[in-house]
């Protein structure tokens, strides 16, 4: 049965999606569907230190938040996760599966992969996992912003 | 607010569909009620989005979940499908807010509507655990639920 019950944001690991560098930072619950989420994401990008970023989608609130966020895990397992999240705030107007697929192709992704993989179970279930520990930090809205110093201190990878 | 151990208040209420639905249909299984202060808030629409979001975990747990708000059926035929959710929301409407002041919750004027206020009755219709918000702007994430459940 699962345990949602409250509990830390959990510390930065090994497949978190961390852009920048440094030691300071900040860890975000965001939701690609959000526009308040878009808004963020510019200020966001253009703040030094480390950006750690996990999914939170509210599909109820943003039907097509699931796609997105498969896209952007998808678009991660070939490298290229943060191009597509800049993509998808960049121009939240185009988010159909066709224009999916070209942003794939502007990023230079092998379309097949990408197919498969932002269908498949572990993406599904990576998504999820990110999702889950939003709801047991007590994350009730996005963006959801922590300070994620310690959160990097405390991590389970190596930069 | 009602107290923990309490018998809690029967009750009969119109749903979103315009039905009726007593608290005593759900004898026998335990029951979230979520009193919010109105359809179509940005709060009351963000607190229904999360919750829906882990509705099945919830339910996995035994527990059914229950908006009610002063809202008119119509309302909130309207705000289900505005926000894309399957939760069952009830009309406190006429005489308003009457369960929500058995329940202890309800703001009087100048609000006139219910705090955001969480209850929790069991298979015996007793009440098991209960929340109140600080104030209507601020609702507690489901984790609280989950902790309650644990």
């Amino acid at each position: 049965m699962t345990d949602l019950g409250s509990a830390p944001v959990p510390a930065v690991g090994r497949d978190d999606h961390v852009r920048g560098e440094g030691e300071e930072g900040v860890l975000v619950y965001a939701d690609l569907g959000c526009p308040r989420c878009a808004a963020t994401w510019r200020q966001l990008r253009e703040q030094a230190g480390r950006l750690v970023f996990r999914h939170f989608p509210v599909a109820s609130k943003h039907p097509r938040s699931p796609a997105l966020h498969s896209a952007a895990e998808a678009a991660g397992l070939q490298g290229r996760f943060f191009e597509m999240v800049d993509s998808l705030y960049a121009d939240r107007g185009r988010v159909d599966d066709p224009h999916l697929w070209r942003r794939a192709e502007d990023l230079g992704l092998d379309l097949e992969r990408f197919q498969a993989d932002r269908r498949s179970e572990s993406v599904r279930d990576r998504i999820r996992r990110d999702f889950q520990s939003g709801i047991r930090a007590g994350v009730t809205g996005t963006p959801a912003v922590f300070d994620a110093c310690t959160l990097l201190r405390d991590r389970e990878r190596e930069f | 607010m009602i107290a923990v151990g309490d018998q809690a208040p029967d009750f009969t209420l119109r749903n979103q569909d315009g039905e009726k639905v007593s608290l005593s249909d759900y004898a026998g299984r335990k029951v979230l009620l979520i009193f919010y202060p109105g359809d179509f808030s940005p709060v009351c629409g963000d607190q229904l989005s999360i919750y829906q979001e882990v509705k099945p975990e919830i339910e996995e747990k035994g527990v059914e979940l229950v908006g009610i708000s002063v809202d008119s059926f119509f309302a909130h035929q309207a705000f289900r499908e505005k926000l894309g959710i399957d939760t069952t929301l009830l009309s406190d409407y006429e005489p308003k807010g009457e369960v929500a002041r058995a329940y202890g919750s309800y703001l009087d004027a100048p609000l006139g509507f219910a705090n955001r206020t969480l209850v929790l009755v069991d298979e015996e219709g007793k009440v098991a655990w209960t929340y109140e918000s600080p104030n209507p702007g601020e609702f507690p994430g489901a984790n609280v639920i989950f902790d309650a459940l644990s």
